[in-house]
């Protein structure tokens, strides 16, 4: 699988997801620095990594999301190309428009760091074939603006289409999300964005594995 | 010529912010507040005479990235 990471100024997630695809892969991916006009050619996948590009100036993601790496982020999507947005790349993905909806400031306000459980809703996609539908994970998140939000219309088609990646266990929803969602597809289930961090859990010495899957099921789909 | 724009969260959109600097105006004693919304403002000069060029290229910059349009509007008045 040849993979890129788009590194952008405060990511800081970027070398953690590197690791957790360097151990899934066997080999590591190409990091981007967001100025490049263009990305490797023949790209298997593209990672928007967590962290807090231009310093969540305007709204989260806002700035990063006209980086001048992002018109070819956006025309290898249209092509095709998968994309995987954690955290901050989530919010990316939303203001770029490759996926619908925004994050939100937290409903409390606070910033929130800790574990969370979530279900697998859709599984059997690329990036989610090595769980089991409606397997209860656990996986850390890490963010002040992860309150997804978008109208009822789009909420309903996000649920009816099966584009809801992932949904926050009932009672352990950590920032008010909409339908306690924690991560979504787009129509083609090609990009995924999602606010937890699986690559915060993909090594035993981090004291869980089950974010692993993720990286483990992109490799067999894509190499 | 100086532009301002104005963007807030839509109505209905939960404000969270807007809320707690609500509660804190009841905290300091200020009493009969209602509703309080937080926005932004942005103030951008522009080297342009036409009025009305000034309006479309402002949305346009609004459109693009001043506002998120899922949950913000935005005004835009000319100085």
């Amino acid at each position: 699988m040849k993979a890129a990471v788009v590194v952008f100024p405060a990511s800081n997630c970027d070398r953690d997801v590197a690791t957790a695809l360097t151990q899934a892969n066997g080999s590591p991916p190409k990091m981007v620095w967001h100025q490049d006009a263009s990305l490797p050619d023949d790209l298997d996948l593209i990672v928007l990594p967590g962290g807090f590009s231009y310093g969540d100036y305007l709204r989260c993601g806002a700035m990063a999301a006209h980086s001048p790496i992002m018109r070819d982020v956006i025309a290898r999507a249209k092509e095709g190309t998968p994309i995987l947005g954690i955290c901050n790349g989530f919010q990316v993905l939303c203001e770029t428009g490759l996926l619908p909806g925004v994050l939100m400031r937290n409903a409390h306000l606070k910033f929130v760091s800790r574990d969370v459980h979530m279900t697998v809703e859709g599984a059997n996609t690329m990036f989610t074939a090595r769980y089991k539908p409606g397997q209860r994970i656990n996986i850390p998140v890490a963010h002040g603006d992860g309150n997804y939000f978008a109208d009822k219309g789009t909420l309903d088609r996000l649920e009816g289409e099966g584009q809801v990646a992932f949904r926050y266990v009932e009672g352990e929803n950590p920032n008010g999300a909409a339908r306690n969602i924690a991560g979504i597809y787009n129509e083609k289930r090609t990009i995924l964005g999602l606010m937890p961090h699986p690559e915060r859990h993909a090594d035993p010495l981090l004291g869980c594995t089950d974010g692993k899957a993720i990286f483990d099921s992109l490799v067999s789909a894509l190499s | 010529m100086k532009a301002r724009v104005t963007v807030m969260l839509k109505s209905g959109v939960l404000d969270p912010q807007g809320k707690a600097i609500g509660q804190a105006l009841g905290r300091l004693g200020f009493e009969n507040v209602g509703d309080v919304r937080q926005g932004k403002v942005i103030e951008i000069e522009l080297a342009e005479t036409d009025q009305n060029r000034a309006r479309s290229k402002l949305s346009e910059m609004c459109e693009k990235l001043l506002a998120n349009t899922v949950i913000e509007n935005y005004a835009i008045e000319l100085k």
